[in-house]
């Protein structure tokens, strides 16, 4: 069992309030991934959680228990350092023991743990060696091995994995989710980077300027954004916003008009309108739009990005907006071209002017049977 | 001595033999002549005196004397007391400096009010002349009627200490170590600034309390910024001469010469050349000596 809660936590450094409000509930076993733009207050709630901040307002609940005035050491917990701040005059099992020593744990139990977690993380070769004699990716694990012969009741992670290059960082990714599930442990995982995010959560909570967005899984967030904020940032190549003026058409259909260009959407998009005003944005994923024949929404191709297994289209509407799109890998688009778009509607978001998503309760796959493309007589499926 | 020596050494082999087209060789040829100069041509001379019978107040009776130098320092009651005299100054100034060093180097770390003003003054005394800082102290410190600590013992009740009467070694273990303190507190405070503020956050969650803090994790980061400090304070203590210069005269009796001042007790207070070429053969020995040791034991930590 492993819980951590907070309660209405507050952080203020001087004047500046980093931390405004934050309500969590992380579960036992889960990995929780903190995810949000650089500043926003990610590394701060974790040493809040961990200690090594003070809590300006509010509480800090480790299994039930209040924990606001416990020191760093004694809450039971591990954090591993984006810098893995090892101790370079130690070897790495004395690096990795060295909490035991501080708990006055005897030699042969030390041993023992220490073999143990190097099993784990496949260092037993490199036991007698100093961490300058290792490369970032040994260093990392020897950071990780040093929380594990804790047994903390929770792993903290502050951007562990940024410091390594691209392979190392997808096979470290598939390590920790396999250490995750092998120690059942509960882990916090704070990164900025949303695929770390994706592939690794449990369930992700999304951050910015201090306040937490959305928490969900993956997909809820991916599918179900609650906000343009969160819909931006989760999915990669971000989302395409576009200005539209929303209309009912008197039929229970809603028209959208997109900026700058004639063409209507007639959808059935489920979208309560009421006292939004008719100014929303729509937001659709590259991966849900159709370049069409004819009758779509007219573009022009600003670029176009060949990454072999897909390709991906840099559009600008009539209006200037840009907009991208993924396309088949062998595409023939070439740039200065024009082409003509179509928008999935069971995969279009609509925010109001505060950002707010206008979808929220409704999941896509409900969506009306009869989805109808941009433009008069588009159909895509 | 020893280290001008090496280098040259080192340079005359890094370029190799002498020979034709060796374009190196002779373009460093000029900075080993002077090398030669400064450091051979004098060791040379020194060689040379330490058998010759050379007194300036009988400069008619010279010629050579074996032994005979050696035979005369070895005899020399002061001989001895100048050796231990030379090696405490330097290991009481050393421990003094480094241990007040680490702890001063650690509280200015901290944020505190005056902290830029404060520095200033502890620096203060590095930029003081050692004859101006020896006569500081001397006339106004510790002198035993008016000085300062001569009114803080009364003022307490206490006798004043006639300090460099009955403790003149130890007034100059002082004196030296508020000349280098300073520099000590500069290149620990240094170090003790570089170690990285993640790795004492990882201590404190491994459980470690501020001694654990500092054995563990703070004195083996300052490792090497301690060897640099030992080295180069040791270079300069085994000379300290204008401190005793000014106080005791190195006396009463010998109780506070060291080598150097030895020396200069042989040439200037009794003219025999001969007796102090042979006292600083003994100097460069035991600066070699020392090298040697601090080499051994401190050097390694410079190169990891
Ligand atoms: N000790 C401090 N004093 C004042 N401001 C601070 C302090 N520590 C952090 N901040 C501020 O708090 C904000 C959040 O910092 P934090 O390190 O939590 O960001 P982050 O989300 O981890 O960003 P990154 O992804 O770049 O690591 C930043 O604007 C930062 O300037
Ligand atoms: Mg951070």
């Amino acid at each position: 069992m492993a819980q951590v809660e907070l309660r209405q936590v507050r952080k203020s450094y001087g004047g500046d309030e980093i931390i405004r409000g934050v309500d969590l509930m992380l579960r036992d076993r889960e990995l929780t991934v903190f995810v949000g733009p650089s500043g926003c207050g990610k590394s701060t709630l974790l040493r809040l959680i961990a200690g090594l901040e003070e809590i300006t307002s509010g509480d800090v609940l480790i299994d039930g228990e209040r924990v606001n005035e416990v020191p760093p050491s004694k809450r039971g917990l591990a954090l591993v350092f984006q810098s893995y701040a090892l101790y370079p005059h130690m070897t790495v099992a004395e690096n990795m023991s060295f909490s035991l020593k501080l708990a006055g744990v005897g030699k042969a139990e030390r041993e023992r743990k220490v073999m143990e977690a190097a099993r784990i993380l496949h260092l037993e070769a490199l036991l007698t060696r100093r961490p300058k004699d290792l490369s970032g990716g040994q260093r990392q694990r020897v950071a990780i091995g040093r929380a594990i012969v804790r047994h903390p009741k929770v792993f903290l992670f502050d951007e562990p994995l940024s410091n390594l290059d691209a392979a190392l960082r997808v096979r470290m990714r598939l390590e920790l989710t396999r250490l995750h599930r092998e120690l059942e442990a509960t882990m916090i995982y704070v990164t900025h980077d949303q695929v770390e995010a994706m592939t690794m959560a449990d369930r992700i909570v999304v951050l910015q300027g201090g306040q937490v967005e959305q928490v969900g899984s993956p997909m809820e967030l991916y599918n179900h954004p609650a906000n343009q904020f969160v819909a931006g940032f989760i999915g990669s190549p971000r989302m395409n916003f576009l200005e539209a003026k929303a209309k009912e058409n008197g039929e229970g259909e809603t028209e959208l008009v997109i900026g700058g260009s004639t063409a209507t959407a007639p959808a059935r998009l489920g979208v309560d309108l009421t006292g939004t005003g008719d100014a929303v944005t729509l937001g659709i994923r590259p991966e849900h739009v159709q370049v069409v024949s004819s009758g779509g929404l007219p573009t022009r191709v600003q670029g176009v990005e060949h990454l072999g297994s897909e390709s991906y289209l840099h559009l600008a509407t009539i209006a200037g907006e840009p907009l991208t799109v993924r396309v088949n890998g062998q595409t023939e688009v070439r740039p200065e071209q024009t082409v003509e778009v179509a928008f999935d509607p069971r995969f279009v978001h609509i925010f109001d002017r505060n950002g707010a998503s206008l979808r929220r309760a409704d999941d896509p796959s409900s969506s009306p049977a009869k989805p109808v493309g941009i433009g008069p007589g588009v159909s895509v499926v | 001595m020893s280290t001008t020596q090496t280098s040259a050494g080192r340079r005359s082999r890094a370029s190799g033999l002498p020979g034709a087209g060796n374009a190196g060789f002779y373009a460093n040829l000029p900075s080993i002549g002077v090398l030669l100069l400064w450091s051979v041509v004098p060791l040379g001379m020194t060689l040379w005196f330490c058998f010759r019978r050379y007194n300036l107040m009988a400069p008619e009776r010279n010629g050579f004397d074996g032994l005979g130098n050696f035979r005369y320092l070895l005899s020399d009651p002061g001989l001895g007391m100048a050796v231990w005299n030379t090696v405490l100054l330097l290991g009481a100034v050393l421990v003094i400096t480094v241990g007040l060093g680490t702890l001063l180097a650690v509280l200015f770390d901290q944020e505190f009010f005056g902290r830029g003003l404060a520095r200033v003054l502890l620096l203060a005394p590095f930029f003081v002349m050692p004859t101006v800082s020896a006569l500081l102290w001397k006339d106004m410190m510790l002198q035993p009627d008016n000085g300062v600590l001569a009114f803080l013992w009364r003022s307490f009740g206490f006798r004043p200490v006639d300090w460099f009467g009955r403790l003149p070694l130890l007034s100059i273990i002082v004196i030296v170590s508020w000349q280098w303190l300073p520099f000590a507190v500069l290149t620990l405070l240094t170090a003790v600034q570089s170690l990285d503020a993640e790795r004492i956050e990882a201590a404190r969650m491994d459980g470690a309390g501020p001694i654990a803090l500092f054995r563990y994790i703070l004195w083996p980061h300052l490792g090497r910024a301690v060897s640099a400090t030992v080295m180069i304070e040791t270079i300069f203590l085994l000379g300290v001469f204008a401190e005793i210069y000014v106080t005791t005269a190195g006396g009463p009796g010998f109780a506070s010469t060291n080598l150097s001042f030895l020396i200069y007790r042989y040439v200037l207070m009794e003219y025999d050349i001969g007796g102090a070429a042979v006292a600083s053969l003994l100097a460069i020995f035991l600066a070699n000596l020392l090298a040697l040791f601090l080499m051994r034991s401190f050097a390694r930590n410079l190169d990891t």
